[in-house]
């Protein structure tokens, strides 16, 4: 019972940062702008937080420094924000090739936080802070059996922050007007347009969006799973936010789940040798640790392979809005 | 001058342009973080001729060829990455896969050349060729799923950058004698390394790989300029519709084109494991030759040549980073400068209206 009690929220806590710059994908790909620096922006987040936090513990006093991560972690957001700007400028307004746009900023993002860690800290990473966020247990809540030992005791506050981005996205993209503007723009720009609808500006949103979330993701996930940035503390996070999008079919719901079996397949390495005891099979064990790293990439392939054919996913993501093209 | 001939000048021009704008911002990023941004200047001067302008005036050598073989040492892989990135461009594929299949060639040369022994003339081929297969293999599996199911190559190859990576390093760490980061060194004579060239060029690491890049060079501009292959390609690449009606096999090409592009990146883990480390090495992260290649592509106009030309440019930068380090600039610069080209080139098209436009206005 611990064994699954522990699974389940390492999953919910590796979940997050891909759920979050999961939904900012799909906020990008539903506008009809491509997100591959989904990866880059996460590195400008952690990098952004990790700086912050680490000054805030520093200058904070004792009972206002519980908010220090949170400051942090919208720090981390904004800077993701501003390198989104790029993007979207690149790829709305001077109708650059949306691929290569992320992959500039990919490259850029490796380059910058590293360069900016060697100007404030002297070094190739950033100092190491000293709390981050905490797991603690929500009074009251934490005593439900069971639930209350799963989802309100020792687990990081942040995992909330997922599940309430999740609930947003569902809410503005299925249940308001604006919502539904979006996604058209991403299947058919010009009908937008010829209601009247400023496909840039709907674009811009979209971009925008995705830019904030992956920050936010990023940021989270250096302040929960590491002590400092470094310039592999997002290790293809953006890149699997990218798969579960895919693989959740571009519905916020799917990315939720998807994040959250992607999370699982990641950290059921570490679980191989108690599971395979616990479940007496012990083959799982023996499964080299490099397969379950790779379950996510290969079952985005295939998912791919399975969808083809029927129209999944934003049908003008991708390309340029010109309005003089039919 | 016509607005016509104008805008053809300004084109062609353009990768120069997008190469010192990169730099320009780099230098200004520089100042701005109170750095010295005639350090940048220097390093680049010193990684590219060779010429260290600090030492002038004193005892010390001014010139040294061991730089300039360093130079041509890092430029060799990427600007076999750049090829792969540039003849998939041609055919109007995105191979950002370049970084798994450099992966797979390095891991198929450590295997074959840490697990057999021969003669030079039978094992050295062996090895090369292998690597070569192996990235064209993995290139083929994105190219063949764009063919058959219409998957997209980008997507595709990104998550077989990753698949790439857990699989090499779960096969390199398999072979006899390895350690938990890198295997044993491979045989004698799987290694392009030579005592000789070394020795001419101030010990330096210079390798014969640069004979595999000479040909990789002459090979990529005959397929693409002599070949109806390449001229199909080409076709394709433009407007595929077209090509379609005019009886060519698009779904084909596309799967062709991309193994074509995974030999060229295969090659280039040939020239890492067999040329420039010889041993295969277990890799926590990416070290970015596949992203590289994307940079060397672009800049270099997806031509043979011009990928010859900026990949020694990009490798001038990486050159250049220890001798910037040394003095206290954080050489992550380096990066910075490369993606801001990048990005400079990608708004070509935005760049020459903006430039045109203040032309006419004039």
């Amino acid at each position: 019972m611990d064994l699954l009690i522990s699974i389940i929220q390492a999953t919910l806590i590796y979940g997050t940062p891909i759920i979050i710059a999961g939904i900012g994908g799909l906020f990008s790909e539903r506008s009809g702008v491509v997100n591959i620096a989904l990866e880059g922006i996460m590195m400008i987040g952690g990098f952004t937080a990790a700086t912050l936090v680490y000054f805030l513990e520093i200058v904070l006093p004792e009972p206002v420094d519980v908010f220090a991560p949170w400051i942090a972690i919208v720090g981390g957001s904004v800077a993701g924000l501003v390198i989104s700007v790029l993007h979207a400028y690149l790829s709305i307004n001077l109708r650059a090739d949306q691929t290569i746009s992320g992959t500039a900023i990919n490259i850029f993002a490796g380059g910058f936080t590293v360069y900016m860690a060697g100007i404030i800290f002297h070094q190739q990473r950033t100092e190491a802070f000293s709390k981050g966020f905490l797991k603690a247990p929500i009074p009251l809540l934490h005593k439900i059996p069971l639930i209350g030992d799963i989802f309100f005791n020792n687990i990081y506050p942040t995992v909330y922050v997922a599940f309430v981005v999740v609930i947003l996205a569902w809410f503005l993209l299925y249940k308001t007007a604006f919502g539904l503007r979006l996604r058209g723009t991403g299947e058919n720009p010009h009908a937008i347009d010829s209601l009247g609808i400023n496909v840039f500006k709907m674009r811009y949103f979209g971009v925008l969006t995705s830019g904030f979330l992956a920050g936010l993701a990023g940021g989270i996930m250096i302040l929960t799973q590491n002590t400092q940035y470094t310039i592999i503390g997002i290790h293809g996070t953006g890149f699997i936010a990218l798969a579960a999008l895919i693989f959740g079919k571009w519905k916020p719901l799917g990315v939720l789940a998807s994040g959250l079996f992607f999370a699982f397949a990641q950290i059921l390495s570490s679980y191989a040798d108690s599971l395979s005891l616990a479940l007496k099979m012990p083959f799982l064990g023996q499964l080299p640790k490099e397969l379950y790293d790779a379950i996510p990439y290969l079952l985005t392939i295939i998912a791919l392979i399975l969808f083809s054919g029927r129209s999944v996913g934003p049908k003008a993501a991708g390309e340029p809005y010109d309005k003089g093209k039919r | 001058m016509d607005d016509r001939s104008r805008l053809k000048k300004l084109n062609r021009w353009m990768p120069v342009i997008a190469v010192l704008l990169g730099f320009l911002l780099g230098a200004l990023i520089m100042v701005v973080t109170g750095e010295n941004p005639l350090i940048l200047f220097k390093s680049m001067v010193r990684a590219v001729l060779g010429l260290n302008l600090d030492n002038i005036g004193t005892d010390k050598p001014v010139f040294s060829v061991r730089t300039l073989a360093t130079l041509l040492v890092y430029a060799m892989p990427i600007i076999m990455t750049g090829l792969s990135v540039a003849f998939a461009f041609r055919t109007g594929l995105f191979n950002i896969g370049a970084e798994g299949q450099v992966l797979v060639g390095s891991m198929a040369a450590a295997v074959i050349g840490v697990l057999f022994d021969g003669p030079a003339l039978l094992l050295l081929p062996a090895t090369v060729l292998g690597g070569a297969l192996a990235g064209a293999i993995w290139g083929f599996i994105a190219g063949y799923l764009k063919a058959k199911y219409n998957v997209h190559e980008v997507v595709v190859t990104i998550m077989l950058n990753y698949t790439a990576r857990y699989l090499s390093n779960y096969v390199l760490k398999a072979l006899p004698g390895s350690s938990s980061n890198e295997t044993v060194r491979l045989h004698e004579n799987a290694l392009l390394q030579s005592k000789f060239l070394s020795e001419m060029t101030g010990r330096s690491q210079f390798h014969w790989g640069f004979i595999i890049v000479i040909i990789s060079i002459i090979i990529f501009s005959y397929i693409i300029n002599k070949t109806t292959f390449g001229y199909e390609l080409k076709a394709v690449g433009y407007n595929p519709h077209a090509a379609e009606y005019a009886g060519m096999k698009v779904k084909r090409n596309a799967a062709l084109s991309m193994a074509i592009a995974g030999a060229f990146s295969g090659l280039a883990g040939v020239l890492l494991v067999s040329g420039l480390f010889g041993k295969g090495r277990v890799l926590v992260s990416f070290e970015n030759y596949g992203f590289d290649g994307i940079a060397v592509a672009l800049i270099g106009g997806n031509t043979a040549i011009g990928s010859l030309f900026s990949g020694l440019l990009l490798a001038a930068l990486k050159v250049a980073q220890p001798f910037m380090t040394a003095q206290k600039v954080p050489d992550a610069i380096a990066v910075i400068i490369s993606a801001s080209i990048i990005v400079f080139v990608a708004m070509k098209t935005g760049l020459v209206e903006m430039i045109m436009k203040v032309r006419r206005a004039k």
